[in-house]
C-alpha cells in the first residue's frame, strides 16, 4: 500500500475571523441567558433571608420577642404575628383543594389515559389544558360571587355569608385541577403498553388493568402530581384574597365555614397595604418572614414531586 | 393423584367453559368505574362553562348599557357606573410588551445555551434544576422580588411602582416557563439537522441560527404565548410591585414618564373591583373578569392549537 502524500499547498482550516468572532459573541450572549437564571435565584433568596433576618432581629429586640411569633392571633398591626395561625388557614385551604383536585384531577387523568377513545381525547386534553389558563382573580371573584352563596352556604348552613375558607379552598381546587390532571396523565401514559397487553392476555377487563396494573405502575408519577397541586395550592395568593375575608384575627380556628387567613393573603395584605400597615415598619417586614417560610415550604415540594417523576422516567 | 383433563377443568366441561368464555355479561362494576371517571371530566369542563356563563349573565347590563365606555373609561373604585378598564387595558399591553422585550430574549438564550452549548455538562444540570425549581416559586415571592429589587433597590432606573417594575418582576416569573418550553423544542429538532449544517461548515451559531431556531419557531412561540398568557392573568406580583387600586393620574405626559409612572393592569383591576362591597360593582367585575377570561383563554387556545398542529413535523 502507498502512502499517497500530497504536494499541494496545505488547505487554511481556519475559519474566517469574523465568522469567527460573531460565533464567540453568540456563545457569550447565549450563557449570559443561561445565568440571568441564577441571577433570579440569587436575587429572590438573599431578599427573602436577609430581609427575614432583619425582622426576627428587630423582633428580638423588641417587648416579648420571638414569642410574638406564637402567640395566639395574627394582627401585624398590633405587633402580634402568629404563624400558627397562618399556617393553619393555609393547611385548611389545601386539605379542601385536595378534597376537590384530587379525584377529579385523577379521574380526568385515568379517563384521558385509559378509557377515552383517540378523537374524545383529542378534543377534551385541550379543554381541560386551557382550564389551567383561568385567571386567579377571575376564579377569586367566582368563589365569593358564586360558589360561596350559591353552593357553600346552601349545603352548610352555619356558613358565613360573604367569605369563607370552604369557597376559597374550592375554587383553589379548580385551579389544581388541570395540574393534577395532565401531570397524572402523563405518568399514567408513560407505562409501557406491553404491562396492559399482559394484563389483558391473562383475562383481566379494563378495570383491573387500569387499578391493579396500570395504576400502581405510575404510582410514582401520581404521587408526584398530588404533592404538584399541593404545592400550587399552599403558593396560590389572589383566590384566598379576594374570597377569604383576610380576616387574620381568628384563634387559630379550624373552622373552613368561616373567614381567614392564609400565608399567601397575609402576605398580600401586607404587601399592598389593606392591612393598613404603612411603609417600612417591622410588621411590613413580617412579609419577608412569611415569604421566606412559603418559599421553603413550595421548594421541598417541588424538589420532592421532580424527584418522583424522574423515578418514573428511569424506571421504563 | 388423578390429572384432569382439558374437558374436566374446575369441574365443567368444555361445552360449559366455552359458554363462560363467549356469553356476553354485563360488568357492573366496570361500568360504574368508568361512568365515574367520565363523570370527573364532565364536572371539570362544567366548571369552565358555569364560570363562562356566569360571568356573561351578570356583565349583561354593562354590555348592553354602555360597553364602549366601560372598555375605555378610567379607573373609578368611588362611582361604579362611571367606571371602566380603559387604563387597566393599556396596562396589561404595556406590561405584555415589557416580558415579551425581557423574558422572551433571555428565556430562549437560555434555552439554547442549555440544549446547543452546555449539552450534559455539570452547569446544565444545575441550571436545569434550579429553572425547574423557579418555576414552582409562587408567583407572590416574585412580587416579593420585584418590590425589595425593581421598586427600593433600582428605584431611581425603574421609577419606585411603576410600569418597568411591574413589567420586571413579570419577566422574571414568566422567565422559567419559557426556558422550560423552549429547550422542549430545541430537544425535538432532530441531530441530522444540526449536522447537515455544521457539516457544510457552518459554524455553531449560524448552525443554530439559520436552522435550529427557525425549526423550533413553532415550539418555541406557543411557549411564549403560554407565559404570556400567564402574565397577563397574574394579579399577586404587580399588586406587591404597586399597581394602583384607586384612582389613577393620566394626561398628556412623554413615553418615558408613562413607562416611569403608576400603572394599574386588569387582574388588578378585579381584584379591586372584586372586594367593593356594593353590589353596582358586581357587574363590573364580572364584565373585567369576562374581558380577562377571554384573551387569556383566546391565547391559551392559540398556543395549544399551535402545539398540536406542529407536533411531531419530523
Amino acid at each position: 500500500m502507498t502512502v499517497v502524500t500530497s504536494s499541494a499547498a496545505p488547505i487554511d482550516l481556519t475559519t474566517n475571523p469574523r465568522r469567527h468572532r460573531k460565533d464567540v459573541a453568540a456563545r457569550w450572549v447565549f450563557r449570559v441567558g443561561a445565568w440571568t437564571t441564577f441571577l433570579v435565584t440569587i436575587l429572590i433568596l438573599l431578599t427573602l433571608v436577609v430581609d427575614a433576618w432583619d425582622f426576627v432581629s428587630k423582633l428580638l429586640d423588641e417587648p416579648g420577642g420571638l414569642a410574638r411569633l406564637t402567640d395566639i392571633g395574627w394582627f401585624p398591626r398590633r405587633g402580634l404575628y402568629d404563624i400558627g395561625t397562618l399556617v393553619i388557614g393555609t393547611l385548611l385551604v389545601t386539605g379542601i383543594a385536595m378534597l376537590v383536585a384530587v379525584p377529579l384531577g385523577l379521574g380526568v387523568a385515568v379517563y384521558l389515559a385509559e378509557y377515552a377513545p383517540r378523537r374524545v381525547r383529542r378534543v377534551v386534553k385541550p379543554a381541560v389544558e386551557l382550564l389551567a389558563g383561568i385567571p386567579s382573580v377571575v376564579l377569586g371573584y367566582f368563589a365569593i360571587a358564586t360558589i360561596n352563596p350559591q353552593f357553600v352556604t346552601r349545603v352548610f348552613s352555619s356558613a358565613d355569608k360573604a367569605f369563607t375558607l370552604m369557597a376559597a379552598g374550592i375554587a383553589v381546587g379548580i385551579l389544581t385541577i388541570p395540574i393534577i390532571a395532565t401531570v397524572a396523565e402523563d405518568a399514567l401514559r408513560a407505562v409501557p403498553m406491553a404491562l396492559r397487553e399482559a394484563s389483558f392476555g391473562l383475562g383481566a377487563h379494563r378495570l383491573q388493568s387500569t387499578f391493579q396494573i396500570v395504576f400502581p405502575a405510575a404510582i410514582s408519577g401520581i404521587v408526584a402530581a398530588v404533592i404538584l397541586g399541593i404545592s400550587r395550592a399552599v403558593g396560590e395568593t389572589m383566590v384566598v384574597a379576594i374570597a377569604a375575608g383576610a380576616v387574620g384575627g381568628g384563634l387559630r380556628s379550624w373552622d373552613p365555614l368561616h373567614p381567614g387567613q392564609t400565608m399567601t393573603a397575609a402576605m398580600a395584605a401586607l404587601g399592598f397595604g389593606s392591612d393598613q400597615v404603612a411603609g417600612d415598619n417591622l410588621a411590613f417586614q413580617s412579609l419577608y418572614f412569611i415569604g421566606l417560610l412559603l418559599f421553603f415550604m413550595t421548594f421541598v415540594l417541588n424538589v420532592v414531586s421532580d424527584l418522583l417523576v424522574r423515578r418514573v422516567r428511569e424506571e421504563y | 393423584m388423578a390429572l384432569s383433563t382439558p374437558a374436566t377443568i374446575g369441574g365443567g366441561t368444555a361445552a360449559d367453559i366455552t359458554r363462560a368464555l363467549t356469553k356476553r355479561t354485563i360488568d357492573v362494576k366496570s361500568k360504574v368505574v368508568e361512568f365515574l371517571l367520565l363523570g370527573s371530566l364532565a364536572l371539570t369542563l362544567l366548571v369552565l362553562l358555569i364560570l363562562m356563563i356566569d360571568l356573561i349573565q351578570r356583565s349583561w347590563s354593562v354590555w348592553t348599557d354602555r360597553p364602549w365606555s366601560f372598555l375605555t373609561g378610567t379607573l373609578n373604585s368611588q362611582n361604579a357606573a362611571a367606571g371602566g378598564i380603559g387604563q387597566a387595558i393599556r396596562g396589561t399591553i404595556l406590561l405584555s410588551i415589557i416580558v415579551v422585550l425581557v423574558a422572551f430574549p433571555l428565556g430562549v438564550a437560555c434555552a439554547v445555551y442549555l440544549e446547543e452549548y452546555a449539552g450534559r455538562s455539570r452547569f446544565a444540570r444545575i441550571t436545569r434544576i434550579n429553572v425547574r425549581n423557579l418555576a414552582g416559586v409562587p408567583s407572590i415571592v416574585y412580587g416579593i422580588l420585584g418590590l425589595a429589587i425593581f421598586v427600593k433597590a433600582m428605584g431611581g432606573l425603574t421609577g419606585g411602582s411603576s410600569v418597568i417594575s411591574g413589567g420586571l418582576a413579570l419577566s422574571a416569573l414568566v422567565l422559567p416557563i419559557i426556558v422550560i418550553t423552549a429547550s422542549e423544542a430545541l430537544r425535538a429538532v432532530p441531530r441530522s439537522i444540526r449536522e447537515g449544517a455544521l457539516g457544510v461548515g457552518a459554524t455553531e451559531w449560524e448552525t443554530v441560527r439559520s436552522h435550529v431556531l427557525p425549526a423550533a419557531a413553532p415550539g418555541i412561540l406557543t411557549g411564549t404565548m403560554l407565559s404570556l398568557a400567564r402574565a397577563a392573568g397574574e394579579a399577586a406580583p404587580i399588586l406587591l410591585v404597586g399597581a394602583a387600586t384607586g384612582l389613577l393620574r393620566t394626561g398628556q405626559q412623554s413615553i418615558l414618564e408613562q413607562l416611569q409612572g403608576g400603572f394599574t393592569a386588569l387582574p388588578v383591576v378585579i381584584f379591586s373591583y372584586a372586594r367593593q362591597p356594593s353590589d353596582d360593582f358586581r357587574a363590573l367585575t364580572a364584565a373585567a373578569s369576562l374581558v380577562l377570561l377571554v384573551v387569556v383563554l383566546l391565547m391559551n387556545g392559540i398556543a395549544i392549537w399551535l402545539r398540536n398542529r406542529y407536533e411531531q413535523k419530523w
